[in-house]
């Protein structure tokens, strides 16, 4: 981690591995969009429709994935103030508000089929719901303030504070009303669904995840060359307002 | 302790001698509550039905109205940079100006929501309980506010982003607070379980926000 703080050694590291993180990520989603959408059988009783689960399951796990990557790189914003920490923050918010964007209108169309209804005010929605308006202000916070510096660690003060209010938001919402299923693979006493269908979610879930590191990493470099590129137009505009000082 | 009280009395006389700061929250809690029954229909169950949803979410977005001037005055005019000097640490400053805003704010609008009540049908003997959940739940408020308040110093547009970002820490405030007003309207349910956990929201709010307000501010201020 202390050799990564040097940004132009991290951007060398982006650069050798984007391809490799990429190609695997490709090749994950073919094998896995094929088992599921092929191999995978039918559900007895939801039909084709289960198919939707091998995009909406892994897509609300890397919605809150990425959320906690924010929590942790904030912690490394505030309290070891490293230098890429705020950049990872950053680059992640939109990766993670996109994939928990995708995880409700896929629930959304999934809900259709099975609940008769596009939405429903039920625990699991509103909370992955207030956790996209939670990565709206973020985005929104970091897009208010110029400076970097401050962007990031206002940021990462509002980040620590969803962190801690995520999971009483999810404890409320579940006590107001529950409809969606409970847990059903990450639970005590092994996963309830079968493995014909468990495969290809896994395989779905480490080509999510792939996706997700490698759109990171392209999106922290890019967040990396844009400050330097307002650096040196700062300098730039520093150095002409000197010269015309001294004509 | 001395000084935090000073704070608080300045703080206190500042927002009543700042000309309507108090009567607009109210204004607005009214007009809000005033606009649903035109929307939704003069029908009086629906209406008693949904009240204590609507005098909540009213509460809220009055209470965010006024939330921008927790820090924002004494930013301006420097005595924010005065204050992170004094002998008060700065989230004991933070504390007690979110507690002013509470004084200032929350406590009349929490007075303020029985009688807004009469106009949406909710019944006369649920009015207690509806105060008591305000007053348990608006600290919760003020306090997640600063906050806000706190990450938007000198932005422009600070208000809408304020309400972008303390909104949805909201919910569990919300969501409580309606609890505990509903049941004496659609039937007998324990008041004391969610007018427990609003106070235990706004006690972790008293207890933690100050620390992430005051860290704000700094950052702010740097």
């Amino acid at each position: 981690m202390i050799g990564l703080a040097n940004p132009t050694r991290f951007l060398a590291l982006v650069e050798r591995l984007v391809p490799w993180l990429a190609g695997t990520t490709i090749i994950m989603l073919a094998v896995g969009l094929y088992l599921a959408l092929f191999v995978a059988p039918p559900d007895y009783q939801q039909g084709e429709t289960v198919r939707i689960m091998f995009v909406h399951v892994p897509a609300a796990w890397l919605a809150m994935g990425g959320y906690a990557l924010i929590a942790i790189a904030s912690l490394g914003t505030l309290i070891w103030r490293h230098p890429l920490a705020d950049v990872a923050a950053k680059a992640a918010a939109p990766i993670g508000a996109t994939f928990t964007f995708i995880a409700l209108v896929t629930g959304s169309l999934w809900g259709k089929p099975m609940w008769g209804t596009y939405w429903v005010w039920d625990a699991r929605l509103t909370s992955v719901l207030v956790l996209f308006l939670l990565y709206l202000g973020l985005i929104a916070l970091w897009q208010a303030i110029e400076e970097p510096g401050r962007a990031g660690r206002a940021a990462a003060i509002l980040a620590l504070v969803g962190a801690v209010n995520l999971p009483i938001i999810k404890f409320s919402v579940d006590w107001w009303n529950t409809l969606h299923q409970p847990a059903s693979v990450l639970r005590a006493g092994g996963p309830t669904i079968d493995p014909s269908l468990l495969t290809p979610l896994f395989v779905m879930a480490i080509a999510f995840a792939l996706l997700f590191a490698t759109l990171h990493l392209i999106a922290m470099r890019a967040e990396i060359l844009r400050r330097r590129v307002r650096a040196l137009q700062q300098t730039h505009v520093a150095h002409a307002a000197l010269a015309e000082a001294e004509a | 302790m001395k000084a935090a009280l000073v704070l608080l009395r300045r703080d206190i006389k500042l927002a009543w001698r700042e000309g309507g700061a108090i009567g607009v929250a109210l204004g607005f809690y009214l007009v809000v509550i005033a606009m649903m029954p035109l929307g939704l229909g003069p029908d009086l169950n629906l209406l008693s039905r949904i009240a204590p949803g609507i005098l909540w979410v009213a509460l809220l977005l009055a209470a965010l109205l006024s939330a921008g001037r927790i820090f924002a005055n004494d930013y301006e005019d420097g005595s924010l940079d005065v204050l992170t000097t004094g002998p008060l640490p700065l989230p004991a400053v933070a504390a007690t100006k979110c507690l002013a805003h509470w004084l200032t704010t929350g406590i009349p609008l929490v007075l303020l929501g029985p009688f807004l009540g009469l106009l949406l049908n909710l019944p006369i003997g649920t009015s207690l309980s509806l105060v008591l959940a305000m007053l348990a739940g608006t600290p919760a408020v003020s306090f997640i506010a600063g906050i806000g308040a706190s990450l938007t110093l000198g932005l422009r547009r600070s208000g809408l982003l304020i309400a972008l970002l303390v909104l949805p820490l909201y919910v569990p405030v919300l969501i409580f607070g309606v609890a505990a007003v509903t049941p004496y309207v659609t039937g007998p349910r324990s008041l004391w379980a969610p007018l427990l956990m609003l106070a235990a929201l706004s006690l972790a709010a008293i207890v933690l926000a100050p620390f992430a307000a005051a860290a704000a501010v700094r950052n702010a201020l740097r």
